[in-house]
């Protein structure tokens, strides 16, 4: 033996007889929709709703449109920081957030003003947020958290909300809001698997993008879809078409449906970035147009317009009379964002801690006054220029 | 008041059951911590006394583990979660700076996350690897994390009691090492040490010695041993820093020593020691010493008592800096 163990066979090459291998090839993953990018209804799967829900939804979707465009220019003028829109997702943003109720908890990834607003956030507020005032983080009179900038890293705290949730007995849901690259994340992984364990009241809602800033979704993930990563979960999965947004609100309302009997469920909304990652993003450098054009012909507004057709819903649209009621309300939320007062540097020492530290007490009377005896810092510090 | 004689692990079991039986909205979950107690046995008992909706065995996921209890935190309640060793925290290092430590900053106070995380650390137990990390420093550094870490079985209770109860995140760090080689009388019922005051050991002249959880003990011997007049400081929380009770000490003494097991560079010594220059250099009357850790990582158990200071060690750098 000389120590060493019966020398081994040399590796096979194929598959020993019984020997069965999972396969995702193997699974067969629909992916829902009510309206096709060709226009055909699928009237069986019209959710119920009513003839000015359903114009409301419109509005929406066009409040999402224009909120990123005016916002996006906005960061142009220097009026705003970096800015995360959600142009082409209008429809996965919108219908989702349309299935919630007021007691769900929203935990944010950037893109979904829309989302936000119906979840009553103030458009103020949004703006400020992206002007830097932590301030608007409290997400003032709506169950929002703050947005996740480290991407993925709001799983677990859904599941903890969630759990938190099942503990009291509250008649909600937590919403998790993400993209197809945080589904690359250790903390969706676990976030998700304890969900599963625990069997709380959590809604993943991932919105396939297509990119990571530059990553397409191919070289994200081995996986087909991110639908089917819920099954290695034990929670359920559900694949929409996210530029359907009826198909969308569906989708959400059955897995809210679902989790609010202890299944957590994932989602995953198939939709497209139009825009780039942010306004510091070149999208040009990684994607053709001839792509980003083809997602345009699958436009959600396009799409929703095509069924509000259908059923006869759009003369009681006054497109013009959205968009200038949307513009007024950016205007107005824009005025009041820069009627924002400017605050005190006591502000970024005191929300730290319930009660200041000595040594962080120390740190802001020494600033405090610093600031006093030297005017000329006001040159280094520009509140209200960035925001 | 019946004063129970406790282990350090016991006085960790005895402030959770106190707890948990005096707010019903703390919450112990963890990994083998509800069926079998911990791997330790720091929360054996809970499981019986409490109920499985509060006491909870969780996947081996310390990132859910962390950040589940954010979440919970911010729906009212207030979980106290282990990770079983200190060296498997670093992934969940993300949910402490991330979530934990600045929700409040982030939501000016909409959100808040009273959440206790506790966890063996330091090496001596001839344990396998990544069992011996003492990396108290990175989890000081962040802001908006406190950190505790008690050398006694009064001090583990009262601690940890404060950190229960207080309003923001508190990582707890206990010293395994001397999980259960000493007792001594514990407060029985609810005790509370709070949080960012130093004990002074022992009262002494000529040099300060500055040091916290397991390294306490080696440091205590030393001196005992050395018959030099040193006066002993037991930070108890790094984050927040008693700096009064470490500068009133050095300022009377002008010499100050700081033992820690970490590594040395960065270590929470530099701070100890810059804030004595900061403030209370002119009365200094030796070089600030640092007996630490070496910059490695902590050898496997056959090299390990190499690797933390050791009363030899500590008494040599006492000796040099009070004979300076």
């Amino acid at each position: 033996m000389d120590g060493k163990p019966t020398s081994r066979p040399s590796p096979r090459t194929n598959a020993a007889a019984g020997v069965e291998h999972l396969s995702q090839a193997d699974l067969r993953v629909e992916t829902h929709q009510v309206v096709t990018a060709e226009g055909t209804v699928d009237e069986a799967r019209v959710p119920d709703l009513a003839d000015a829900q359903f114009r409301d939804l419109y509005r929406w979707l066009v409040l999402q449109r224009t909120f990123d465009e005016r916002a996006t220019k906005l960061q142009r003028r220097g009026q705003l920081g970096t800015y995360a829109s959600g142009r082409g997702q209008e429809a996965s943003i919108v219908g989702s957030a349309f299935a919630l109720a007021d007691d769900d908890w929203i935990f944010p990834a950037g893109r979904e003003a829309a989302a936000l607003l119906m979840h009553g956030v103030s458009m103020r507020d949004l703006l400020l947020y992206w002007r830097g005032v932590e301030d608007a983080s409290r997400m003032e009179g709506a169950n929002v958290f703050g947005v996740a900038i480290a991407i993925g890293s709001q799983m677990p705290m859904v599941t903890g909300k969630a759990w938190g949730m099942q503990l009291a007995g509250d008649d909600a849901v937590a919403v998790g809001y993400f993209g197809d690259g945080a589904t690359s994340t250790g903390a969706f992984h676990e976030g998700v698997n304890f969900a599963g364990v625990l069997e709380v009241p959590a809604v993943f809602y991932c919105q396939n993008n297509q990119y990571a800033i530059s990553l397409p979704f191919a070289e994200q993930t081995g996986a087909d879809t991110v639908a089917q990563k819920a099954l290695a979960y034990g929670v359920d999965g559900i694949r929409v078409d996210g530029n359907d947004v009826l198909a969308v609100y569906n989708a959400v309302s059955t897995a809210r449906a679902r989790a609010r009997e202890g299944r957590p469920v994932l989602v995953e909304s198939v939709t497209y970035r139009r825009g780039a990652h942010t306004t510091s993003d070149d999208p040009t450098r990684y994607r053709e147009e001839e792509e980003v054009e083809s997602w345009a012909a699958r436009d959600p507004l396009d799409r929703y317009r095509t069924f509000l057709g259908h059923r006869d819903l759009l003369d009681g649209v006054d497109e013009v009379a959205v968009r200038e009621e949307v513009d007024a309300m950016f205007d107005e939320a824009v005025a009041a964002a820069d009627d924002y007062p400017l605050r005190d540097v006591d502000e970024i020492f005191v929300h730290l801690y319930e009660e200041l530290t000595p040594e962080l007490a120390r740190q802001m009377e020494w600033y405090r006054d610093f600031l006093d005896d030297h005017p000329e810092m006001d040159e280094y510090v520009h509140q209200r220029e960035r925001g | 008041m019946t004063m129970p004689r406790e282990t350090i692990v016991q006085a960790v079991n005895d402030a959770l059951h106190t707890e948990m039986a005096a707010d019903d909205r703390t919450l112990v979950f963890g990994e083998d911590v509800a069926r079998s107690g911990g791997v330790f046995r720091a929360t054996d008992g809970l499981l019986e006394a409490f109920g499985e909706e509060r006491v909870r065995d969780t996947p081996l996921s310390e990132i859910a583990i962390v950040g589940a209890a954010v979440g919970l935190a911010t729906h009212g309640y207030r979980p106290v979660v282990e990770i079983q060793f200190s060296g498997f925290l670093p992934p969940a290092f993300d949910q402490l700076v991330s979530n934990a430590s600045r929700i409040r900053w982030r939501t000016r106070g909409r959100l808040t996350a009273p959440m206790v995380v506790r966890t063996p650390y330091g090496a001596g137990v001839r344990a396998l690897e990544h069992h011996s990390e003492s990396l108290e420093a990175a989890y000081a550094h962040v802001p908006g994390l406190k950190v505790a870490i008690p050398s006694t079985p009064a001090d583990a209770k009262g601690l940890l009691t404060s950190a229960i109860r207080d309003p923001d995140p508190v990582l707890f760090m206990e010293p395994k090492r001397v999980y259960r080689s000493f007792r001594e009388e514990v407060p029985d019922g609810e005790h509370a040490v709070p949080l960012g005051e130093a004990a002074v050991r022992r009262e002494g002249a000529d040099v300060t010695v500055v040091s916290w959880g397991a390294m306490m003990h080696p440091t205590l011997e030393a001196v005992d041993e050395l018959g030099v007049d040193a006066e002993v400081v037991d930070l108890r929380s790094i984050s927040p820093l008693d700096r009064e009770t470490l500068l009133a000490s050095v300022r009377k003494t002008g010499r100050c020593v700081v033992v820690h097991e970490a590594a040395k560079s960065g270590g929470f010594g530099a701070e100890v020691a810059a804030t004595v220059a900061e403030d209370a250099l002119l009365y200094l009357e030796a070089p600030i010493r640092r007996v630490t850790g070496f910059d490695v990582p902590v050898p496997l158990l056959s090299m390990e008592d190499y690797y933390p200071p050791q009363p030899p060690r500590i008494a040599a750098a006492i000796e040099e800096t009070a004979e300076f």
